[in-house]
């Protein structure tokens, strides 16, 4: 068995130096920074799953659906909502659920219910895009999936995202464009560039297009597995979560 | 953010999960099965412009022995070189250190899917008989598949046979590890059963002996309860023993408790099932001789010939000859018919 310090990725090493960093054990701390710290990066990969769990499961219009999206994460952040949360009872992402149906239930049960806003307006929601998923909600077999689906979508979504920046911060710009070109973009499969197309789109070689899509898979690997174990609280939950969403065994 | 769709979602997904494979003259397409041990993927070969399968354990070894277990089932399967067993390419060490071993790719359905979809019985056995040739080559090869089931065979474009997924054959002529009595799993997942590299087989294709554990026991007798059991698949679409717990479908194995062909489907001929009924005898003594013994039977069954599996009655001997001379016995008929007719016609 691997030491806990290190997780497979069967990336080059096949090891690198877990991140220890969770963002779910910040959200307990006493620091109130470092609490807003979490909360906004748990709102970063939460807030979809959120919307449509609210729209599938509580059937709310768009607007009710946002307003309680962002009333949600502003009653976290206030009544330390996840104060409560024991990771040896439950895993997070099924813990923030059970949270948030009870916040709709006494949101429902209250009539004084008020348009949310204040400190977690800043949660950028894309309605737009969310909405066109919805627009085919046949497609999750029930709300529950929907939850996971959304949670595994803005997950990669957000590595996605850190890996450009971080390519682009290690000066390997080509290796992200080549990763985009390559794994991000094409429709399907039969739609991806041959290596030597994209080599002369991007002015390389063929053998370069190899090293730089191994070291952007690489990376990518690594902010995946880095964000899972941010979003999950143990180690247990963080190769339980890798296994059930991500389809993958860490050692 | 960005909205990923879908299919980049599942693409994304199989990125996280794949090897790398910078260092070799491989690149992952996309992951074609996953089995306990390992997973295949679909890989490009660079240096040769074509498509491999490209097997690797699924995690990097740790302390197990599932590297050398690859590694011997390469170097078995690289001894078996013939048209039905499909062909090791090349094998190696990753950078993480798992092993991986590349072998031809092929595209087809597997056996599972070929019965589903083809309808005519006897292009159906002329598949098993070149399974059959496969498997006799490894016996004279001093190999024991030990999992043979449909989801292992391969049908190509062109109709070619392929034995697949050697990763629990074992070489006869080496020290033989696989008699353990080791406890069974209690999982449902009808994956080969293995414990420590003690492997058993598949639960519904399990030879009792196999089901049992009882040292000593397991030899080409068991493939050819296996094959047998590849033959009840042709012939009814689904194994001896269906879907069911692990335990259950052990202790059904054991004690030969499975419906006899002809039971499911009574347009099977006799012949057939008493084939198929042969091969999968409770007692390894009573099953054929050998493969090729099995694979002649059929082969008899094909020509209209009789079969040593099942003594004729009279009526069965006439239907059987009746049946292979059929266009004869038409010619025949038509000619005594018109005669008859002529000899009327001329009476009057």
């Amino acid at each position: 068995m691997a030491p806990d310090h290190d997780i497979s990725t069967g990336g080059a090493g096949g090891r690198f130096p877990a991140t220890q960093y969770s963002a779910i054990m910040a959200l307990r701390s006493g620091d109130q920074k470092e609490r807003e710290r979490a909360l906004e990066t748990v709102a970063t990969v939460y807030w979809r799953p959120i919307y449509t769990h609210i729209r599938l499961r509580w059937k709310r219009e768009t607007e009710e659906a946002r307003d309680l999206t962002q009333g949600f994460f502003m009653q976290v952040l206030e009544k330390d909502f996840f104060a409560t949360f024991d990771p040896q009872r439950a895993r997070f992402r099924t813990f923030l659920r059970v949270c948030l149906d009870r916040f709709i239930q006494r949101e429902d049960a209250s009539s004084a219910r008020q348009k949310r806003g204040g400190g977690v307006d800043h949660i950028p929601l894309d309605l737009v895009e969310i909405e066109k998923s919805l627009s085919g909600s046949a497609t999750y077999p029930s709300p529950e999936d929907g939850f996971d689906r959304e949670w595994v979508r803005s997950l990669l979504s957000l590595a996605t995202i850190r890996l450009r920046a971080y390519c682009e911060e290690s000066h390997r710009g080509m290796a992200y464009r080549a990763f985009e070109r390559y794994d991000l973009d094409p429709s399907d499969s039969s739609a991806r560039p041959t290596y030597a197309t994209l080599a002369a789109e991007l002015g390389t070689t063929s053998d370069d297009i190899t090293n730089q899509l191994a070291f952007a898979r690489r990376e990518f690997r690594r902010i995946v597995l880095g964000l899972l174990r941010e979003m999950t609280s143990s180690e247990e939950e963080f190769r339980d979560e890798a296994r059930t969403l991500l389809g993958i065994d860490v050692t | 953010m960005t909205n990923l769709s879908d299919d980049q979602m599942r693409r994304l997904r199989d990125l996280v999960d794949a090897p790398d494979l910078s260092g070799t003259r491989y690149r992952i397409e996309r992951r074609i099965a996953v089995g306990g041990m390992a997973t295949v993927y679909l890989a490009y070969d660079e240096a040769l412009n074509r498509n491999v399968a490209l097997k690797i354990l699924t995690l990097p070894d740790s302390g197990t022995d599932l590297a050398p277990r690859m590694l011997r089932e390469a170097k078995i399967v690289a001894q078996l070189e013939h048209p039905g067993i499909v062909p090791i390419h090349d094998v190696g060490t990753l950078t993480d250190g798992r092993v991986y071993y590349t072998m031809k790719f092929v595209q087809g359905q597997t056996l599972e899917q070929q019965v589903a979809s083809h309808a005519n019985l006897n292009d159906r056995l002329r598949i098993f008989l070149r399974i059959c040739d496969a498997v006799a080559f490894a016996h004279s090869r001093g190999v024991l598949h030990r999992d043979l089931k449909p989801s292992n065979i391969m049908v190509g474009a062109f109709g070619e046979s392929l034995v697949m997924d050697w990763g629990v054959a074992a070489n006869m002529r080496e020290k033989w590890t696989s008699d353990s009595s080791e406890p069974r799993s209690s999982s449902k997942n009808p994956e080969p059963i293995t414990q420590d590299g003690a492997v058993v087989g598949t639960p519904g294709y399990l030879s009792p002996e196999q089901a049992s554990g009882v040292k000593g026991t397991i030899d080409y007798r068991s493939d050819i309860y296996g094959l047998g059991a590849v033959l009840y698949f042709v012939l009814t679409g689904r194994p001896p023993i269906p879907d069911q717990a692990v335990a259950v479908a052990i202790d059904r194995a054991i004690r030969g408790d499975f419906a006899p062909p002809r039971s499911l489907s009574n347009g099977i001929p006799r012949r057939l099932e008493a084939i198929c009924l042969k091969a999968l005898a409770l007692r390894p003594e009573d099953r054929y001789a050998s493969v090729n013994a099995l694979s002649k039977d059929v082969g008899l069954y094909l020509d209209g010939e009789p079969v040593s599996a099942r003594v004729e009655g009279p009526w069965e001997k006439v239907a059987r000859w009746i049946n292979k001379y059929q266009f004869i016995v038409i010619i025949a008929l038509v000619y005594i018919i018109v005669r008859f007719f002529f000899l009327l016609w001329r009476g009057l």
